[in-house]
């Protein structure tokens, strides 16, 4: 399977996650379209890296995985502020939680 | 230590002289506390100027009695004070005080009567409201006067002078509540100050002549040789001296203040304060203060005269007193209100003064300023003590009979009426106007003044009679029974009626004794006195005037107590006569269609002026700046506000529409994120491609 297979699938991946993260209302599904869209980065770096010129060396996997932590501490990060969020305004709804606009 | 030193007298004088400062001092210290008083401390307030006056009664006497021995050793007594009050460029202005003959009279006078009515006051004011506020102003009055008569230096007289004139404004003006009485104020403030803007040209004139103002100052005071004869030796044109001019400038300060013809319409409305008021100020002592002015400044009058001849000014100061005397006296037969007829009773002797002194010297007039100050004191304070009685009212024409319902009031009232008319030999009245008469007699220039004074004694005798017979004789004819005074008011009226006839003693031709005080000459006693020739008939003839004007009155007024309603008895006999003097000889008429009209006239002009001329001048600014004004508003709002309105409304619009961008919705931006890293990653692809 050459390399533009698993290109195609994580674009489809990062197109999925876009369309979630825009369309959604609901927060919580709009952070699963972001994680999709992480995931869809990490199969690219992974991918990258076992086509790359350096195979043995574990860089893609380090990045991969760095990706991995970055994003759990991100999902916890988004996560509390809906909840502290909810806790509000007793919605989830991103169309009514505009409070930040100038 | 400079100013101490300017203030240390150099004098090698009496320590009566020394202290002649307090006499003044302590009656307007006194006024002073009691302005301080609350309006209810009655009795504090009475004591203060009752207790200072008799204080200053007390140092006027030793004063006088300092002098009088003086005077028995044969020294001429004329100490003096001066010190620096400031000086201008090279030109010091001195004030000081004097003690002579002149001053020690007039100080005892002053401070004597004014004691008496003070206590004559305690029970004529007892029911005013403002008893405390009287005392005030009566205390500052008795202070401001004793300065007057003690003045050594024309500067201090003339301040003295208008704080009298000041007080007199304000007793005036005492019941302001009533219309006539703030009236009559300001009619005696305006009339006398038209007679001080003399007095003060005069002052001025005196100062940039001789550089002094002082009186006597070791030879180099205004009034003493090498003044004079610097005075004399200039011309004022009119034939008169510099001296003569400025002596005629002072008495016009004197006419004002003394009510002499034609500034006299003030006296008889200043009765609109209370009587005791009425008997000080306008009676005894500030009336009086002009005259004495005159005898103060008598030096710069005669100066230049031949013996017993006269100088131009003295003739002037002759005619316009003895014209005064008839002239008021006249009005006074046909007024009705008891303090009227006394007050052109006062105008008239008066004039009889100021003609004594242009006729027979500073004697003959201050002798009879002194008996006219306690028997006019007295007819006042009677006239006080039968309005008190009559409760309040004022028309001789309701009264009637007082003879016995008053009969303490009525036996001194008669003595001053008496004193008055010049009843011979007993009164004190007819030696001070005896010796008037005997001067006018050798009058060289003309006869004119002695047959006008001799008519004005004429006239004085009826209308006094007539005065009498209303108010004392007949029965009563007023609404409520009339009742006596107390004894605070009787007490000054008995000793006042006193002096009234024994003041006589000291100046008649057997012992002169007080022309002799005055004019330094020693005082004998002979019967030698009554041989001049012709003295002894114009004696008799004057009697007889006398007994002619008592008669004429009791023949029309007599015991006949007519109805208040009845014509008078002399409008009946001559109508003619009658309306002219009822109206005061239409004075006040003239003055109402001369001065008072120019004055009316005057002012609107004035107004016109400023309404039109003034005022159109400055609308006509107000215009220019309006349209001015205008001008910028448009320059403001078309072009500067314009401006600026339209770079806010871009503004604006402008962050209005940015503002949509920044619209909150996080997916918003997360679209637009997404479409540029499209638009990027288009671009990208586009660029690299071959």
């Amino acid at each position: 399977m050459p390399l533009a297979g698993y290109l195609l699938v994580a674009a489809l991946l990062f197109a999925i996650g876009l369309a979630g993260a825009l369309t959604r209302r609901n927060a919580i599904l709009v952070l699963i379209g972001i994680e999709l869209m992480l995931n869809a980065a990490n199969l690219n770096l992974i991918a990258f890296w076992r086509f790359g010129p350096h195979p043995e060396a574990l860089t893609g996997m380090m990045f991969a995985i760095f990706s991995i932590a970055v994003a759990a501490a991100e999902a916890a990060v988004g996560l509390g502020l809906v909840i502290a969020i909810h806790r509000h305004t007793n919605t989830t709804d991103l169309d009514k939680m505009n409070r930040m606009k100038g | 230590m400079q100013e101490s030193a300017a203030f240390t007298p150099q004098f090698a004088a009496s320590s009566i002289t020394g202290i002649l400062w307090l006499i003044p001092a302590l009656p307007m210290v006194a006024s002073g506390v009691i302005a301080l008083l609350k309006q209810p401390r009655r009795k504090p307030a009475a004591a203060l100027a009752i207790g200072s006056l008799s204080v200053s009664l007390l140092l006027s006497s030793i004063a006088f009695a300092h002098v009088v021995a003086g005077w028995a050793h044969g020294s001429v007594v004329r100490e003096f004070v001066n010190f620096t009050w400031f000086r201008f460029g090279s030109s010091t202005v001195d004030l000081g005080w004097v003690l002579d003959p002149l001053a020690a009279i007039m100080l005892v006078m002053v401070s004597f009567v004014g004691l008496l009515i003070f206590i004559y006051s305690v029970g004529y004011m007892a029911h005013d409201e403002n008893f405390t506020r009287f005392f005030c102003f009566m205390s500052l009055f008795a202070g401001a006067m004793l300065g007057v008569v003690i003045s050594n230096s024309l500067l201090l007289l003339f301040m003295c002078w208008e704080i009298v004139g000041l007080t007199s404004y304000l007793l005036i003006g005492f019941w302001y509540q009533k219309p006539s009485a703030a009236a009559a104020a300001k009619k005696a403030f305006i009339t006398t100050r038209v007679g001080d803007v003399f007095f003060l040209l005069g002052i001025v004139w005196l100062f940039s002549q001789t550089g002094t103002l002082l009186f006597y100052n070791h030879g180099v005071g205004s009034l003493e040789g090498l003044a004079l004869v610097n005075l004399l030796s200039q011309h004022a044109g009119l034939g008169l001296s510099a001296a003569g001019a400025i002596g005629l400038l002072v008495f016009a300060g004197a006419v004002g203040k003394s009510g002499q013809f034609p500034l006299h319409v003030w006296l008889p409305d200043a009765m609109e304060g209370p009587t005791p008021v009425s008997a000080l100020i306008h009676a005894a002592t500030m009336v009086a203060a002009g005259v004495f002015l005159v005898a103060r400044v008598y030096p710069l009058m005669s100066i230049g005269a031949a013996p017993h001849g006269t100088t131009a000014a003295l003739t002037v100061v002759t005619w316009v007193g003895a014209s005064t005397a008839v002239f008021a006296a006249l009005i006074a037969v046909a007024q009705n209100d008891i303090k009227r007829i006394l007050a052109y009773s006062t105008i008239s002797q008066l004039g009889y003064m100021m003609a004594g002194l242009g006729l027979g010297g500073v004697a003959v007039g201050m002798f009879h300023l002194i008996t006219h100050a306690f028997f006019k004191a007295l007819l006042f304070l009677g006239a006080g003590s039968v309005i008190h009685g009559c409760h309040e009212e004022q028309d001789i024409r309701r009264m009637g009979g007082l003879r016995s319902d008053m009969p303490l009031t009525f036996l001194t009232y008669a003595i001053g009426m008496l004193a008055l008319c010049g009843f011979p030999l007993l009164f004190s009245g007819f030696w001070s106007k005896d010796g008037i008469l005997e001067a006018a007699k050798h009058w060289d220039i003309s006869k004119g003044p002695f047959y006008l004074l001799v008519f004005g004694a004429l006239l004085t005798a009826f209308y006094m009679t007539r005065q009498v017979c209303y108010v004392f004789f007949g029965h009563w004819r007023g609404y409520e029974t009339a009742h006596e005074s107390p004894k605070v008011m009787t007490l000054p009226l008995a000793i006042l009626a006193f002096f009234a006839i024994a003041l006589g003693v000291i100046g008649t031709p057997a012992w002169p004794w007080f022309h002799a005080f005055l004019e330094n000459r020693t005082a004998s006693f002979g019967w030698h006195g009554f041989a001049e020739p012709g003295l002894l008939q114009l004696m008799l003839m004057s009697s007889l005037v006398v007994f002619l004007g008592l008669g004429l009155g009791w023949r029309l007024y007599g015991d006949k107590s007519p109805k208040p309603e009845a014509p008078d008895a002399l409008k009946r006999s001559a109508p003619w006569l009658w309306a002219p003097l009822r109206d005061r000889l239409y004075v006040d008429e003239l003055y109402g269609i001369t001065v008072i009209a120019f004055y009316a006239w005057w002012a609107r002009v004035a107004d016109w002026l400023d309404r039109r001329i003034w005022g159109g001048i400055v609308a006509l600014v107000a215009w220019l700046f309006g349209l001015w004004a205008q001008l910028n508003r448009l320059l403001d709002i078309d072009w500067v506000d314009g401006g600026f309105d339209k770079t806010c409304e871009e503004l604006s619009s402008g962050g209005g529409l940015l503002s949509r961008v920044e619209g909150g919705r996080v997916q918003n931006y997360l679209r637009i994120l997404a479409a540029a890293v499209v638009a990027l990653v288009a671009i990208l692809l586009w660029s690299s491609r071959p």
